[in-house]
């Protein structure tokens, strides 16, 4: 299979914060590549560059065997979309919505109208084209940024953890609509996530991205096979990058990136990556005193059942999952919105 | 932002809510409001005569602050560069400028002594339309700059990734915009059409050629002919509220 898209030792910051670090890739045609990593890692600052709306600090960008420059950018733009992860429409409706990238291909009216029709079927959303983007649902927006995508047929579609935060069907049909495109029309195809079974499911290729360089990348079955830290990180949550500096007494602190720190007991200083297990974090209505060297107040922003387990998100400046058995949860009397403290050991906090 | 639609209508409102409490309580104001009432139905040619002008020559003046402010106020939104929170700030400021001191500087560059003498903009309502013109400036420069920024900043992203080069992105920002770039027009109108400090020392209230709502409303009511300067606000509000209105509705649409 020939090489469709590669960076070449490609970097980019933004003030401070490297996104970037030499990053090496290579894009064959007609694969699902996806790009695995916390938040953070520089997953979306990647795909932007892919999309030729970034530009790399260094390092050069090959689309189809040519270098992207500022004279072929605009050019090139149009042989890839991405589909963001927070979804933005414009103030129109879905039909013009897709339109808008038709028009600047100069897309015949005739074929526009079919393949509004086409993609708008894919997703699932037949007959929406004339209600505003704007008022649907998240899910049904996400879907017509996909239709909205797939509708310029690009010979790349980068996809920005494209059913994060999505209702089930909005997201299984994404999922679907994605191996159908692979398979019928061989678009080539590069998605960031962070969820493993997405990964397992459809793609054949995984790249893991941490603290913006690539730390692994291969076949998905073997990496999940041999690789330490993929597979680690793919049954991990609460996983936080930031910057640590050795503290008093054989312990660290660690500045996550959102603004809030924690201490550790282990000592690191420089660009690290940790993790707390969600069973780790109690969770209380008031703050207590104990040994826990960890207190954090928070907001609860989502609730879910998990049998006699209950998991919860909780904004605390960065999001924590906290999991609690359903009688404490029943008992705390907890709702979204909620005010609530984790606190968890130092000794809880481990290091990628 | 739906909060925000109101405001401009709930200051309207209770302005009006106010005048009516003095018609009530004041008797003055009582006598006046009635020939007031009697003389805007009569339809007196004098009254529509003024409202007119007032209109023509605010009007005139938003036009002409458009032709700078929408380049310039499109141009503050969308860049980025060193110096633009000063420059915001500058037109933040300029915001309150007292229309009295403008209007002073304005005298002395038009009047017939001064630089710009031989131009005959003293006492000629094109005169007192640009001097309401760039006193308006500054307000619907920092409003639109404000609602071009207030597009959310990933719509470039998309525009851009759908295909558009940077030029094209900033016109989909811009049309994104439109109904915080309308509010801000009328704005400017509403503050052009209520000001008196440029018009009197521009026009000097010369009948029939530069007196406004607001200069004979000041006139009168110094003359002791109350019940004309009642009917001349009661008009002056009027227009502010429904101009206001309509903005509503239209940026419902816009929605």
């Amino acid at each position: 299979m020939s090489v469709l898209a590669e960076l070449k030792h490609v970097s980019k910051s933004y003030g401070q914060i490297k996104a970037l670090d030499d990053v090496t890739l290579k894009i064959r045609k007609g694969e699902i590549f996806t790009v695995i990593g916390p938040n953070g890692s520089g997953k979306t600052t990647l795909l932007k560059i892919l999309a030729c709306i970034e530009d790399p600090d260094s390092g050069e960008v090959h689309i189809n065997g040519e270098r992207i420059e500022d004279r072929n950018r605009d050019r090139a733009k149009l042989n890839t979309t991405l589909v963001f992860q927070k979804t933005t429409m414009f103030s129109m409706p879905v039909y013009n919505n897709i339109t808008y990238g038709l028009k600047l291909r100069n897309i015949p009216e005739k074929q526009v109208g079919e393949r509004i029709k086409k993609v708008l079927k894919m997703v699932e959303l037949e007959g929406y084209e004339n209600r505003l983007a704007k008022k649907l649902s998240g899910g049904e927006q996400q879907r017509v940024s996909l239709a909205r995508a797939l509708a310029l047929d690009t010979s790349i579609l980068l996809l920005d953890e494209p059913t994060a935060n999505l209702d089930p069907k909005s997201a299984s049909i994404i999922e679907e609509v994605i191996r159908q495109i692979n398979r019928q029309k061989s678009t080539t195809i590069l998605m960031a996530t962070h969820n493993i079974f997405q990964v397992e499911q459809t793609a054949e290729k995984a790249a893991l991205l941490m603290n913006g360089k690539i730390v692994e990348i291969g076949a998905v079955d073997k990496m999940l096979e041999k690789s330490k830290s993929l597979s680690k990180f793919a049954r991990l949550e609460n996983i936080f990058s930031g910057t640590s500096e050795i503290f008093e007494e054989g312990t660290s602190r660690v500045k996550l990136d959102g603004g809030i720190a924690i201490e550790t007991a282990f000592q690191r200083s420089g660009r690290i990556t940790v993790f707390i297990r969600p069973e780790d974090i109690i969770l209380s209505k008031n703050r207590f005193e104990s040994s826990a060297r960890n207190v954090i107040m928070g907001k609860v922003v989502e609730i879910s059942d998990q049998g006699s387990l209950v998991r919860l998100k909780v904004d605390a400046g960065r999001e924590f999952i906290s999991q609690i058995t359903k009688r404490s949860f029943v008992e705390m009397s907890l709702n979204i919105g909620s005010r609530v403290f984790l606190t968890f050991k130092a000794s809880s906090v481990c290091l990628i | 932002m739906k909060k925000a639609d109101f405001i401009p209508i709930f200051v309207v409102a209770s302005f009006l809510a106010v005048f009516l409490v003095l018609v009530f309580f004041v008797e003055e104001f009582t006598e006046g409001f009635g020939e007031a009432i009697r003389l805007i139905a009569s339809g007196d040619p004098e009254i529509l005569g003024i409202t007119f002008k007032s209109i023509y020559i605010s009007g005139t003046a938003t036009v002409l602050s458009i032709l700078w402010c929408v380049p310039v106020g499109v141009a503050l939104g969308l860049s980025d560069f060193v110096g633009k929170r000063f420059i915001k700030g500058l037109f933040n400021a300029l915001l309150g400028i007292p229309t009295v001191a403008l209007g002073l500087i304005l005298y002395l560059m038009f009047s017939s002594s001064g630089p710009l003498g031989s131009l005959n903009l003293f006492l000629n309502p094109i005169g007192v339309s640009i001097g309401q013109a760039i006193l308006i400036t500054p307000i619907t420069i920092s409003f639109i700059a404000s609602a071009v920024e207030a597009v959310n900043p990933d719509v470039k992203d998309l525009a851009k990734t759908l295909g558009a080069s940077e030029i094209e992105a900033s016109f989909v920002v811009l049309k994104e915009s439109t109904s915080g770039v309308v509010l801000a027009v009328v704005a400017g109108f509403n503050r052009a059409i209520a000001e008196l400090g440029v018009v009197l020392m521009i026009g000097q209230n010369l009948r029939g050629r530069t007196r406004v709502l607001t200069t004979t409303i000041a006139l009168e009511t110094t003359r002791g002919n109350v019940a004309l300067s009642i009917a001349l606000a009661l008009i002056l509000l009027s227009i502010v509220l429904s101009i206001s209105l309509l903005t509503n509705l239209i940026q419902r649409r816009l929605k």
